[in-house]
């Protein structure tokens, strides 16, 4: 039992480095030149040369896409709690929802560097309106699919809105709010990064389009995999967050 | 000024303009108290006349009167039950059965400062329906039969004088349902209140119901009023006696009559 345990702890790194080696391999037996695709190796030496830089703009990204994350969550919390709550509002919102999510980020950045220059404003800005969009989504369905019997159990005790809201609509949509979160907060690094490549002179986006500029390639996938390696760390705090806070979603059992 | 404490007069319902009729012409008269069954093919309305009562729908035509006056909005403290026993699965059983004290007058107001009484009354009536060592659990670490008993609690705890059941056992076993029945008629027999049970069930009609109403296939109309004298408390010898089926066989024809109607 606990071998299998320990097997399963085990999984994600085996296959990460799994990736790598395979990846090593390829570029070394077809002898791919670096400034196509350099080995892992290399970019990882390269990243640790480099390592006080990279610190200093990934720690601006992470900064930049928290931020716009946090916007994010404040306003999709907002914005899904009125147009799951009312048909009214889901009908005058949804349509324009889906039309502003269909529209390309990267579109919205030069009119951002417009109204706000270049920097760290407009990143924040892509962040949250890249990510918003999957939180309001959830909540609004969390609190829509209500059963209605158990609405018709309140109201006939004498429950207004608010009660209902609070009693069981909040605590039901818990589970799809923080599934959300997780998808939010990967689409947070893409729209900082984004950002940051368009028009930024700091950040790890800017970072790699300033080392590609000087065909330094294995800096550049040096950055991917800095992005990488905070994607995962951000998307596994909210994956613990939501198992220690809606344990009840997965009937007790921890492991899913 | 009559002295029943639900009453429909000539009251028709349609979902929506141009719909047809989903409740046609009904009167009812159901006294305090008093433990009444609906009967009827699927689809005839049944849950509509429990809507209307209980306020969360108006009538299209006519009145409803419950203790005296006109219903117009959803009544503030009807107890009800459905099939499904939509429990909170992120709320112990307790928790789940105290959670009408949290929304009823004065109750909620009260339910802070006096939490232990609360529990208290909750665990004695949880005790009742042999929930008791299960009051932590959750929903899902209950079974179906279970799930329905704190449903029951949950529709009881802040003592309705209306009860409303939607086929609250249809989901259940056989074994189970009878025992359910069983409970049922005990909480009721302590201390009455008025029940309206829907049903396609015509035993459970038979054993718990003072009255009986079979309804037509929609739109939904009332046939029949069939009085139930059987004797008090009713038990599983009683379902094997001669009135019982007979009153059952004679249920079963008017429904084949509406069904083939």
């Amino acid at each position: 039992m606990k071998k299998k345990l320990n097997l399963r702890k085990a999984t994600p790194w085996l296959s990460a480095i799994g990736l790598f080696v395979l990846w090593e391999l390829i570029v070394r037996i077809f002898n791919i030149p670096p400034y196509v695709l350099p080995t892992p190796s290399e970019s990882i030496i390269v990243g640790w040369q480099f390592h006080e830089a990279i610190w200093m703009h990934a720690y601006h990204t992470l900064y930049t896409t928290l931020a716009g994350f946090a916007i994010a969550v404040v306003f999709g919390v907002v914005l899904g709690a009125l147009v799951g709550s009312s048909r009214a509002i889901y009908d005058a919102a949804n349509p324009l929802l889906v039309g502003f999510n269909s529209v390309p980020k990267v579109a919205l950045v030069p009119v951002l560097v417009m109204w706000f220059g270049i920097g760290t404003v407009p990143a924040i800005i892509t962040a949250f309106l890249i990510s918003f969009f999957p939180i309001v989504v959830n909540v609004a369905t969390g609190l829509a699919t209500l059963e209605p019997e158990l609405r018709d159990v309140l109201r006939s005790l004498g429950a207004t809105r608010r009660d209902i809201l609070i009693k069981v609509g909040f605590p039901r949509a818990m589970p799809y709010f923080f599934a959300s979160l997780k998808v939010a907060i990967t689409l947070a690094f893409v729209g900082s990064v984004i950002s940051e490549t368009v028009a930024s002179n700091v950040g790890v986006g800017y970072l790699m389009l300033s080392a590609s500029s000087k065909f330094n390639m294995p800096l550049v996938f040096a950055g991917l995999l800095v992005i990488a390696v905070m994607g995962i760390a951000m998307y596994e705090i909210f994956n613990v967050i939501e198992r220690r806070s809606t344990k009840w979603a997965n009937r007790g059992n921890p492991t899913n | 000024m009559s002295n029943s404490f639900v009453e429909l007069n000539d009251v028709k319902l349609r979902y929506s303009e141009g719909d047809e009729l989903a409740l046609d012409t009904t009167n009812m008269k159901i006294d305090k108290g008093e433990f009444i069954a609906v009967v009827g093919p699927s689809g005839c309305g049944k849950s509509s006349l429990m809507k209307l009562v209980s306020g969360l729908m108006p009538p299209t035509e006519g009145n409803v009167i419950v203790d005296g006056k006109e219903v117009s909005g959803p009544l503030k403290i009807v107890g009800m039950a459905f099939q499904n026993p939509t429990l909170l699965p992120w709320r112990t059983t307790l928790d789940n059965v105290l959670l009408p004290m949290e929304i009823v007058k004065p109750h909620r107001h009260r339910l802070r400062k006096h939490r232990a009484e609360y529990e208290e009354r909750a665990r004695k009536l949880l005790a009742t329906v042999g929930l008791e060592g299960h009051e932590d659990k959750y929903p899902w670490e209950l079974s179906g039969g279970m799930q329905q008993r704190a449903s029951l609690c949950r529709s009881l705890i802040h003592e309705p004088d209306l009860l409303m059941l939607d086929e609250p056992f249809g989901a259940l076993d056989a074994f189970t349902r009878e025992e359910l029945w069983d409970i049922l008629q005990n909480l009721w027999m302590i201390k009455p209140f008025t029940v309206i049970l829907v049903t396609h069930d015509l035993r459970e009609a038979a054993y718990l119901a003072d009255t009986i109403y079979v309804m037509s296939k929609r739109p939904g109309k009332i046939l029949v009023e069939r009085e139930n004298t059987l004797p008090r408390p009713r038990d599983q010898e009683t379902t094997f006696t001669q009135p019982f089926t007979d009153l059952v066989h004679e249920l079963r024809s008017h429904i084949r009559d509406v069904r083939e109607s």
